[in-house]
C-alpha cells in the first residue's frame, strides 16, 4: 500500500527544488514543471521500478518526458531519488551544465531520450515498449505528455501506432493544464475533447484529479491491467500548481520567479499549503 | 579486425560483386542476410516497403518488423525508441520523406540523443524518374551532413551497398544511407572493403580528379578514360562516405592535379560538391567545378533522359573538364 502522506511530502520537496532552480537559472519553465510535480513524484517515488545506482538497469521502467520543457521537474526528482547530486540543480541552464535547458539523455545518468522538440516523445516511448515486448522484459513505460502538445500531428501518429500494434506496456498521462505559452488551450487551438479523441483513437482512457495522490495512484496501477490496448490518463491539473502566486497565470509558462516570488514560494510550500 | 571478419563471413556478400542491380534490391537482399544473423536487427517502413524493398525482411521476419503507415516522423521517432533498448532499427522510406518530412526527428530524436538508428532511404536522386520533383530528393544528402553526430553514406553500386548495410549495422550510432531505385552499374573491384569515412581511389589524374559518389562514379570512370584518351590524364575517387569525409583522399586526390570535379546526383548546394569544396577552399584552394543538379526541381521523366538532361553523364563531365583545360 502506498504511504499517501510520504509521496505528498516528496512532491513538496520537488517543488520546492524546482521553484529554487528556477530562480537561481534565471529563466525557465516554472507553470508547467510544477503542475506535473505529483505526477511524477508517483511515477518515481511509488511506481516505477529504478535504480539510481544502475541508470541502465535493462529490467528498469522507463519515463519519456515528451513536454520537455518542463525539465525541472524532471531534475528534481532524479536528484531526490539518488541519479546525482542536488548540488547540480544550481547548475540549471549554465554554461557547461550538464543541466540542460530541456533535457538531454548524453549528459547526465537518468534521462532515456532527449526531448524538448514537442510531439515527439510518444513515439519514442511507443519504440522502446515495442523493443521490451521483443526482448520480453516486463517492464512498463510511461510517457508525459502537454496538453499543449497534442496540437503536434506527430502525436496522433503515434496515437495511432501504440492502439495498431497493442502496446499495453505503455501508459501515457498528458498534464493537462489548459494552459500553453499562448493562452489557454482553447483560445489558441483547442484540443477537447481529448478523453474522446484517445478512444476514438482505440486507447483506454482514465481521467484523474492531477494532484490528487490517491487518484493517481490508483490509476497508475489500474493502467497496468488493461491488456491489449495503451492506457492515456488525462490528469487534471493547475498550472503553477503549490504557488498561490504561480496558479493558473500563464505568463509563468516560460517565466522564473524572481527572488521576491521565490521567498513568497518557499514560504507557501514548506508551510506544506500544497 | 573481427568487423571485417565478420564483413567476409556474411555468406551472400560477394554475389553482388560484379552484378548491374538497383542499390535497393541489394539492401533488400543483405536485410535478410542480417537478420538470419543478428537477432536484434528491426525494421522500420512507412508503407512503401515493397519499393524499398524491406518487404523481403517482413516476410521472414514479420516479428521484427513495423509497418508504420504514411507516418514518416512517428517511424523516426518509434525507431529511436527501439534503438534505445538495443535494438538496431533500419528505417526506410523514400529519400525525400525520411530527411524532410522527418528531419526534425533525425535531428532532435535521433542524433541529439545518439540513438543507433539507420536511415535507409531509397529513392534519392532525379533517378526516380516518372514520379517526378515531388519523390525526387535532390536535397536529402545536404539535410543529413548538417546535423552532428550523423554518417552520411551514397553507395555507388549494388556490391558497397551490401558492405555499407552491414557495417553500419556493426557500427554504433546514426547512420544515413542513400539509395537509388534504378539499376546502376557494377563499379567496384572485388577486393574492395566498404570503410564509413574511407574514399576508394581508383586512380590519381595528374590533371584533373572526378570525386563521384552513386551512380555518378561509373559515370566517372567512363569519363576519365574518354580524357586520358584525349590527353587529359583524369582520376577517379569514389567519396561514398559524404560524412565523415576522407580528408587525406581528397588531399592526395587534389595535391598534383590542378582541377576537382565533383559529381554527383543531388543538388550542387549542401552536398558532396560542397563537402570537397570546403575542405578544399581552407586545405588546398584548387579549381573545382561541382556537376549535379544546378538549384532547381526535379521533373518527370525515364531516368535515362532526366540524366541526360540534368548533365549527369560521362559526356558532360567530359564536356566541362575539357573546357576547363581550353582556357
Amino acid at each position: 500500500m502506498a504511504d499517501i502522506e510520504f509521496l505528498k511530502d516528496k512532491a513538496r520537496q520537488l517543488r520546492i527544488e524546482i521553484v529554487k532552480m528556477l530562480t537561481e537559472a534565471g529563466s525557465g519553465h516554472t507553470g508547467g514543471s510544477l503542475s506535473a510535480a505529483d505526477i511524477v513524484t508517483a511515477l518515481y517515488f511509488y511506481k516505477m521500478k529504478h535504480d539510481p545506482r544502475n541508470p541502465r538497469w535493462k529490467e528498469r521502467d522507463r519515463f519519456v518526458l515528451s513536454k520537455g520543457h518542463a525539465a525541472p521537474v524532471l531534475y528534481a526528482v532524479l536528484a531526490l531519488s539518488g541519479y546525482f547530486d542536488k548540488s547540480l540543480l544550481g547548475s540549471l541552464r549554465r554554461l557547461n551544465s550538464p543541466l540542460q535547458g530541456h533535457p538531454c539523455c548524453k549528459s547526465i545518468p537518468g534521462i532515456e531520450v532527449s526531448t524538448g522538440s514537442l510531439g515527439q516523445g510518444l513515439s519514442v516511448a511507443n519504440g522502446i515498449a515495442l523493443g521490451l515486448r521483443l526482448d520480453r522484459i516486463s517492464s512498463r513505460v510511461y510517457c508525459l505528455l502537454g496538453d499543449g502538445e497534442i496540437q503536434e500531428g506527430q502525436i496522433w501518429e503515434a496515437a495511432m501506432t501504440a492502439s495498431h500494434y497493442k502496446i499495453d506496456n505503455l501508459c501515457a498521462i498528458v498534464d493537462h493544464n489548459n494552459l500553453q505559452i499562448d493562452g489557454y488551450c482553447s483560445d489558441v487551438m483547442n484540443v477537447e475533447p481529448i478523453e474522446d479523441k484517445f478512444k476514438a483513437f482505440g486507447w483506454n482512457v482514465f481521467t484523474i484529479d492531477g494532484h490528487d495522490m490517491y487518484e493517481i495512484i490508483n490509476a497508475l496501477d489500474e493502467a497496468e491491467r488493461i491488456k491489449e490496448k495503451p492506457t492515456m490518463i488525462v490528469a487534471n491539473t493547475v498550472k503553477g500548481k503549490g504557488v498561490s502566486i504561480f496558479e493558473g497565470k500563464v505568463q509563468y509558462h516560460g517565466m522564473a520567479p524572481t527572488h521576491e516570488e521565490l521567498e513568497i514560494a518557499l514560504k507557501e510550500l514548506k508551510n506544506g499549503q500544497n | 579486425m573481427g568487423k571485417t571478419e565478420s564483413i567476409c563471413s556474411l555468406s551472400n556478400l560477394s554475389e553482388f560483386y560484379g552484378k548491374d542491380m538497383a542499390t535497393r534490391d541489394a539492401y533488400g537482399i543483405t536485410l535478410v542476410e542480417l537478420g538470419k544473423k543478428n537477432p536484434d536487427i528491426v525494421v522500420l517502413d512507412a508503407d512503401l516497403s515493397c519499393s524499398t524493398k524491406t518487404a523481403k525482411f517482413a516476410k521472414v521476419f514479420p516479428d521484427r518488423f513495423f509497418n508504420m503507415g504514411i507516418s514518416e516522423q512517428d517511424m523516426i521517432g518509434t525507431a529511436a525508441g527501439l534503438a534505445l533498448t538495443g535494438k538496431i532499427p533500419f528505417a526506410s522510406t523514400f529519400a525525400i520523406f525520411a530527411t524532410g518530412r522527418a528531419w526534425e526527428q533525425i535531428r532532435q530524436t535521433v542524433c541529439y540523443s545518439n540513438a543507433n538508428v539507420k536511415v535507409v532511404a531509397t529513392h534519392g536522386g532525379i533517378t526516380v524518374g516518372e514520379d517526378g520533383a515531388t519523390h525526387q530528393a535532390l536535397e536529402d544528402i545536404a539535410l543529413m551532413r548538417v546535423i552532428p553526430g550523423m554518417s552520411v553514406i551514397v553507395p555507388s553500386d549494388a556490391y558497397e551497398t551490401a558492405q555499407s548495410i552491414v557495417k553500419a549495422s556493426e557500427y554504433y550510432g546514426p547512420v544515413y544511407i542513400r539509395l537509388g531505385r534504378a539499376k546502376v552499374q557494377a563499379v567496384m573491384p572485388e577486393d574492395y572493403r566498404f570503410q564509413i569515412g574511407k574514399a576508394y581511389i581508383f586512380r590519381i589524374g595528374k590533371d584533373a580528379n572526378i570525386v563521384a559518389n552513386g551512380l555518378m562514379v561509373s559515370e566517372a570512370l567512363k569519363a576519365a578514360e574518354i580524357l586520358r584518351e584525349g590527353g587529359i590524364d583524369t582520376g577517379v575517387a569514389n567519396f561514398s562516405s559524404v560524412k565523415p569525409l576522407d580528408e587525406d583522399a581528397l588531399f592526395k586526390t587534389a595535391k598534383s592535379s590542378k582541377l576537382v570535379i565533383t559529381a554527383e546526383e543531388h543538388s550542387i548546394i549542401g552536398g558532396l560538391g560542397s563537402a570537397v569544396s570546403e575542405f578544399l577552399a581552407e586545405n588546398h584552394p584548387i579549381a573545382v567545378k561541382r556537376i549535379g543538379i544546378s538549384d532547381s526541381f526535379g521533373c518527370s521523366g525515364p531516368s535515362k533522359e532526366l540524366l541526360k538532361f540534368y548533365g549527369l553523364t560521362a559526356e558532360n563531365i567530359v564536356k566541362i573538364v575539357k573546357e576547363f583545360f581550353k582556357k
